[in-house]
């Protein structure tokens, strides 16, 4: 159903927070255009931001795909940084491997990814260290 | 069409079209992007504009005018009351305190005074109370300035739960000045005028077509400027000044921005000010990064409510007058037994709409808008008639502006026309 696929395409430059959540917020525009509702727009807007962030800090930017389609919409992010080592170490609440720098412009909370698997539907992670990581991540319309 | 919804939008800020030239300057400073130039002359969005008065405030030719009331509409009530908004009183140079401000407003027409800080208090009083049962999720925003509760039904719609679901002070001193000029003067709710000297537009519409409430307390609404002349004429006359102020400081510096905070006594609040400052906040807050804040003092123009764009002196100056004004006020306190603080009914998610009601046509015309977009030039040079290149493509795939409209596009076709011309012309020649 290609037809029924909005795509829009970003691209994260790495090490400027003033420009992070621009992708976000220029989704979010998009969704609300769309008509679709405030708790879907919410979710999307949220689950993104951190990611966003993510690229900025660890992974030297990268790039964000969306899919909208009427049932889901898809978030793909994709970066050539360093990857990350221990998943599930990640994904623990509190967790970060930030440096003090990050830390002190109030980033790195180590709410990141599990704020984003709290946000989305479904939430896949592919990642190799030094290589780069994939969060995959997608917001159901009517879960 | 009174099932129409649209069609019963209240809006206090009117286009005087003879004025208007087509500038453009109000479309550029639109907030909500709620002005399109068509035809040479300036065009409001109903769905989309929250009465903030930006573009009051800009445009060079006093185009845009506020639909208030005018001093007649005191001779439909037997009885008068002033309602004084604490902003008010930085307007007046030679006023050495409040009471002088209030003695002269005796002197222009009005029967009694109420001031709006006292509303404010109890405002105040209760916030602290819903503060302090915790029983709220993330920050509560104030709900004081009706353009920008109304902004958020129309632009922020997940926000709409984070409001403080309380009426204004302006609502809550409405409801005292009644009940005590109906106790003082023996007449019936009917006959009592309680008029609001309003800063700013959107207080109008409030009156008018209140958001949240059935209907407003308040009987009319006086634009500042519209009183200022008398008043300060008025002023120069006032031998015997009577003690009418009762308001203490933390109503009072209501006035400006951060007063209300300040009243609340918390320390992890944020107070912004100015409707694009505003924006960018809710902006933050919807996409979850305000983290550990109780509270947001939100309000539409610059420096608080005295730089409301129907005022008339400069917000400084009229912030400087209000810190001396009411630096040393101690205030009584406020009975407000049988007042209703809170909202009648809640704020409705009111959203521009959507490009299409069908998700699948709106999705087509979303490709559409970016294949429009990306043909563009990118300048937002305005000259089209929409704010920016992305609305006018928007605009032209809701049936609303056509792409020739774009002069950088009409030229592009025009050489296009131009060279196809020369290369015909010359196979007639061959």
């Amino acid at each position: 159903m290609a037809e029924n696929t909005v795509k829009l395409h970003y691209n994260v430059d790495a090490d400027d927070f003033t420009v992070a959540g621009e992708a976000s917020g220029a989704v979010k525009k998009v969704l609300k255009q769309l008509g679709f509702s405030p708790e879907v727009i919410r979710r999307v807007a949220v689950a993104m931001y951190e990611c966003e962030i993510n690229m900025v800090i660890h992974a030297n930017g990268g790039h964000i795909d969306v899919e909208i389609t009427p049932e889901k919409i898809r978030m793909i992010h994709t970066d050539e940084g360093p990857g990350i080592k221990d998943i599930d170490k990640a994904m623990q609440e509190g967790y970060s491997t930030a440096d003090e720098k990050v830390r002190e412009l109030g980033f790195g909370a180590g709410m990141g990814l599990p704020n984003m698997k709290r946000y989305t539907d479904d939430m896949k992670i592919t990642t190799e260290v030094g290589v780069g990581t994939v969060v995959d991540m997608t917001v159901f319309v009517n879960k | 069409m009174a099932d129409n919804k649209k069609e019963l939008l209240y809006h206090s800020v009117r286009l005087e079209t003879d004025f208007c030239k087509g500038c453009t300057t109000c479309m550029r400073y639109c907030p909500t992007q709620a002005i399109r130039v068509q035809h040479g002359k300036a065009k409001i969005i109903r769905e989309k504009c929250i009465d903030c008065g930006e573009c009051v405030r800009r445009c060079p030719y006093r185009a845009k005018k506020v639909l208030s009331d005018s001093f007649d509409a005191l001779d439909a009530y037997k009885h008068n009351i002033a309602l004084v908004a604490p902003a008010f009183c930085g307007q007046f140079s030679k006023a050495v305190n409040i009471d002088v401000i209030l003695t002269g407003l005796k002197h222009i027409g009005f029967d009694g005074v109420f001031e709006v800080a006292r509303g404010a208090e109890v405002i105040t009083a209760k916030t602290k109370e819903i503060l302090a049962s915790k029983k709220h999720q993330g920050p509560l925003i104030s709900s004081a300035c009706p353009a920008v509760v109304r902004l958020i039904a129309v632009r922020f719609p997940a926000l709409s739960e984070n409001i403080i679901p309380l009426t204004s002070p302006m609502e809550v001193a409405a409801q005292m000045a009644r009940k005590e000029a109906i106790e003082k003067t023996g007449l019936s709710d009917e006959e009592i005028g309680v008029f609001f000297i309003s800063p700013c537009p959107a207080k109008v519409t409030a009156v008018k077509q209140p958001l949240a409430l059935e209907k407003s307390a308040v009987s009319g609404v006086i634009a500042v400027k519209d009183v200022y002349m008398r008043l300060a004429q008025a002023l120069q006359g006032v031998k015997e000044v009577e003690k009418l102020s009762v308001a203490g400081r933390d109503g009072v510096r209501w006035a400006r921005s951060g007063g209300e905070t300040e009243a609340l006594g918390i320390s992890n609040y944020i107070a912004v000010d100015g409707i694009h400052n505003v924006i960018k906040m809710l902006e933050e807050l919807e996409d979850d990064k305000l983290n550990n804040i109780e509270f947001i003092e939100a309000l539409a123009c610059n420096s608080g409510c005295t730089g409301g764009p129907l005022n008339v002196e400069n917000e400084f100056v009229a912030n400087s007058r209000i810190r001396n004004l009411s630096e040393n006020l101690v205030g009584e306190p406020v009975n407000y037994e049988g007042i209703n603080l809170f909202w009648d009914k809640k704020v409705d998610y009111e959203p521009y709409s959507p490009l299409d009601p069908d998700i699948n046509e709106a999705m087509r015309k979303m490709q559409l808008m970016e294949e429009i977009y990306n043909r563009l030039p990118q300048l937002d040079c305005g000259s089209c008639g929409s704010p920016n290149c992305r609305e006018f493509a928007e605009d032209i795939v809701r049936g609303k502006a056509q792409e020739r409209d774009c002069i950088f596009r009409l030229r592009e076709k025009i050489e296009m026309l131009a060279k196809e011309i020369t290369e015909l012309s010359k196979m007639i020649d061959e």
